[in-house]
Formats: structure tokens, sequence, C-alpha cells
């Protein structure tokens, strides 16, 4: 009887993580489809200028798109060396109490909430920014990038460690016993086998990036042109929604484009944790 | 007269506090097949893995002693470990592949040593797979996985990415343990044609394998070499009574 009860219980609690699930789906596409209806597809997704406050309004969220993947490759750029750099070091190199520090360091990284990053990006960085370049404002595409990429430093970083401490060691011995240094054994076998491991990192890295909202709201500039140059302001997907959410009324157009856009970033994100799911599925069955 | 590949003297070994090698003087023969038997523990694989320096890799590892190969010590400051692994090869337990290629696999060595021509490797790799008697199961399709092949094909694989840097010294690790008895009588075949081109030192724990195909036996026990010499002599009139009772199979 007791067992039974429990299994009910448990079994709604999994079941209420789907209804959320769909829930959200349900409202952003009720919410959002209007406007594919009142501006069409295309013009939405490939329109320059988003201008939803003017008369006559203009819903292209093209230049939003734009600066979230300016950012997000920015921060991939940024985090991608440091991350897998930091993992090799950690599973491979490091002396056994050196990694004992950092291991926890590099993931109380992942823990610090983003508004601290945030601040750090608006009070520090983008002043030194403006400064090192010259240019009228530090809050551009540049110190987003920076900044996002420091936050997912961890995330690609305990992915990949995890990867290549689970090379297994004899693959490692027989690398070594063919006459190879530590060093091409690092390169040639032990990288190329945790190689799955690491691009899954990668990809939830960008997600992670892309999804981002308090960062790049605070430093990103916040003007949604199409960048010329990575010193110049962005407004990506997410501060757009953040930002401006508050000054839409109910069932106006623009409300509705925020949800569209909401739709696009959640593609996006589907998208991209299903290939990681198919990648490291691939990965367990190898 | 039989010149020697491998001179061992007063060789100790310690995994911290614990002594695993004691005192070990041996002189293993060129280009014969010498079996290093002894029961579980008694320090074999431990002995064969200071032949290539594996054991460096373990640093609780302590040595002491020298081991001359070619006239040169191979724990002296001087000598670099990679070197010593190029000219001595190892072959382990269990086939342990990489992730690559047929090819990539046997060619491995040869990047490591920094040769870069494309048909010199090319035909290193065939020679090597023909030496290693996989080169007609594999010809069609050296660009498929290592890991599609069974587990005899993967070992003789693993045998021919060893022989691909031309060493001078092979060891082999008990490379049967883990193979059924087909593939096992195919390696044996294989590695008693091995020995007319290289020197082979094979631990294994079967003592029947090691009178099919030694030359020269060692028997360890306890960390300490109890008996060396001709196999055929060994098997018949054993010198030490430790050694009698290990072949009657009184212990192991």
């Amino acid at each position: 009887m007791k067992e039974k009860l429990f299994k009910y219980v448990t079994t709604l609690a999994a079941l209420c993580s789907i209804i959320f699930l769909f829930g959200i789906i349900f409202s952003i596409f009720k919410e959002g489809y209007p406007i594919f209806r009142e501006v069409g597809l295309f013009k939405f997704l490939g329109g320059k200028s988003w201008h939803p406050t003017h008369y006559p309004p203009d819903f292209g969220i093209l230049s939003l798109i734009v600066g979230s993947i300016v950012v997000t490759i920015g921060a991939l750029i940024v985090s991608i060396p440091l991350g897998v750099g930091s993992a090799i070091y950690i599973a491979e190199l490091a002396h056994p109490r050196i990694k004992e520090i950092l291991k926890p360091l590099v993931e109380l990284l992942a823990g610090v909430p983003s508004v601290i990053y945030g601040l750090f990006g608006m009070a520090f960085l983008s002043p030194f920014i403006r400064e090192l370049f010259d240019i009228p404002t530090g809050l551009n595409a540049l110190t987003a990038s920076i900044i996002l990429g420091i936050m997912v430093v961890p995330i690609i970083s305990s992915i990949s460690e995890d990867a290549i401490t689970s090379v297994p060691k004899d693959i490692r011995e027989a690398s070594y016993a063919l006459g190879a240094n530590k060093w091409e054994t690092i390169i040639r076998v032990v990288l190329p086998s945790a190689k799955s491991g690491v691009i899954a990192g990668v990809v939830l890295g960008f997600g992670r990036a892309i999804g981002e909202t308090m960062v790049v709201l605070m430093v990103s500039g916040g003007a949604a042109i199409i960048p010329k140059t990575i010193l110049e302001p962005v407004r990506p997907m997410t501060s757009a929604i953040a930002a401006e959410m508050g000054e839409t009324i109910m069932g106006s157009s623009h409300l509705h484009a925020l949800f569209g856009i909401a739709i696009v970033l959640f593609i996006i994100t589907l998208v991209l944790n299903m290939t990681t799911e198919l990648v490291i599925k691939k990965r367990m069955t190898k | 007269m039989v010149n020697e590949a491998i001179e061992v003297n007063g060789l100790n070994l310690w995994f911290g506090k614990k002594q695993i090698l004691k005192d070990i003087n041996l002189s293993i023969p060129e280009k014969k097949l010498t079996a290093v038997i002894g029961p579980s523990g008694c320090g074999k694989t431990t002995l064969l893995r200071c032949f290539n320096r594996m054991n460096d890799l373990n640093s609780d590892a302590r040595i002491k002693g020298s081991i001359i190969i070619d006239g040169k010590d191979i724990y002296s400051n001087k000598t670099d470990p990679c070197s010593i692994r190029m000219k001595v090869g190892m072959v382990f337990q269990k086939p342990n592949p990489f992730p690559k290629s047929i090819y990539g696999n046997v060619a491995f060595g040869l990047h490591i040593k920094g040769i870069r021509d494309k048909n010199t490797i090319m035909e290193i790799v065939e020679k090597s797979l023909k030496n290693a008697w996989l080169w007609d199961e594999v010809k069609d399709r050296l660009n498929s996985s290592a890991f599609e092949l069974s587990g005899g094909q993967q070992q003789r694989l693993c045998i021919a990415r060893a022989l691909a840097t031309n060493p001078e010294v092979i060891l082999f690790d008990e490379p049967t343990s883990a193979l059924d008895p087909q593939a096992t009588s195919k390696i044996e075949e294989l590695v008693l044609e091995l020995k007319n081109s290289v020197t082979v030192v094979q631990v294994t724990h079967n003592i029947g394998q090691a009178a099919r195909v030694s030359d020269y036996t060692a028997f360890l026990y306890l960390g300490e070499l109890i008996e060396f010499g001709l196999t055929e002599k060994m098997f018949t009139i054993p010198k030490d009574k430790r050694t009698e009772e290990y072949l009657e199979g009184k212990f192991g």
C-alpha cells in the first residue's frame, strides 16, 4: 500500500515537469503565433529593422538574431580554449593536490549568479575595453562575449574533464609504449578519444550562452542594429525580450513579436539539446 | 654462441614501501623467445615493464640496479624513456587498439618517430600488417575503425603496431589471456615466427604455453628469480624444488 502510494506520488512529480514543459511550449506558441501571421515568417526573421514602438512599427528580428549569434560565438571563442585547456590541465597534468583545489574552484565559477558577472562587466571590463580601443562605449558585443565566455568556461571544462578522465588507461599505455611522450599522448590519443564528450560540453556551453539574459542585458549595449565590428553594441534576443516585456500592452503586436522571438530562441536551444543528446548517446554505445 | 639482448644487473623495484622485485640478475638472449613464468603476483609483469620503463608511469615506483640494452643502461639519467620504448615494443594483456582506423593504429608509432612521407608510411604499414598475419583480412578496409575487428584480429593489429617502429625487442604481457583458443594458437604461432627477427620476451601464466613456444624460461617466485635456463632443461630437470613444484601444479 505504502509502496503504491510512493509510486503514484513520484509519477505525479515526473508528470508535472512534462506538464510544465508543454504548458510553456503551448503558451509561447499561442502568444507568438499571431506575429507570424501579421508580419510573415520571412519578414519577421529576415527584417533588418526592429522598431516595435514606432508608428507604423517594424518587427524584423534579424539584428537581434545576429546579436545573439555574435555574442555566443564570441563567448565560445573565449571559452573553448580556456575550458578545454583547463580540462586537460586538471585531468592530465595537475598534481593531485592542485587538482583537488582547482576542480571545485572552476565549478564554483558556475555557481556565481549571472547578475554578478554582469556587474563585473559593467563596472570593470567595460571601462577597460572603452579605453583600450578608444571607443565611445565599452558596453558592446566584445564585452558581452568575454563575460559570457567566462561564464561558459566551467561548463566546457567540467564536461571535457569527465570525458578526458574516462579515456581508458590501456590506450594511454599503448601510446607510451610506442615511444610517445605525454604531450603526444594527450594530443594524438586522449583528446581524439574524448572528442565527443568535449563536443557535448561545447554544445551545452553554446546553449547556456545563447540563452543567457542578465549578462547581455547589462553589458551588450542594447542597440538593435546589425554590428559591423564586435566593438559595436548589440541587442541579443534574450535582452530584447527582458527589456521590452514590461512596456508592452496585452494583446498588442509588440507582445506577440516578443513571444515570436521566444519561439525562435526555444527552437534553437531545442535543436541544440537534441544534438547533444544524440552525440552523448552515440558515445555511450561506442 | 648466443648474444644477449637484455642484461639485468641487481634489479630491485619497490611500489611505495613494498618490494616487488628482489635482486634480479638475468641475461636475455637475442632473437630467442624467453618466457617469464610464475604464480600471480610474483612480479613477472612488473619485471617485463622494467624493460621498456613502463613502470616510470607509476609515481610510486622506485628502481635500483641496471638494465643494459644495446650496450647502454636504460635507467641511466641520460636515457630518454621514449627512445627506449621505440626500441622495445610492447603488446598488452588485453587488445588495446586506439579508437582510430586500422591504418591509423599501425602508422601511430611512425608519426611519433617523425616519419612524414606517405609512401614510406604506407609501405611500412603494409609490411607490418603482413608480418602480423593480418594484411589479407584487412587490406580492403584499412580506413575502417579498429574496433570492427575481432579480439584476435585486434591483438594482431597491436602486434603490427608494435612491429611498425622496427623494434629490437618485443615484450608480450600475457597476450592471449583475453582470447579464445583459436585466436590464441594463431598468436602463439605468430610469436614463434617473430623470434626469427626480434628478441621476444613473453610473460605467461600458462605453463603449457611456455613449454610450447619458448627457448628460455625464467621462473619468478615472490619477486625473486628462482631459475633461468633453456626451457627444455628446466621443464625436464628443474634445479630448484620450487620450480619443480610450480611446474607440477602444486601451487600457482
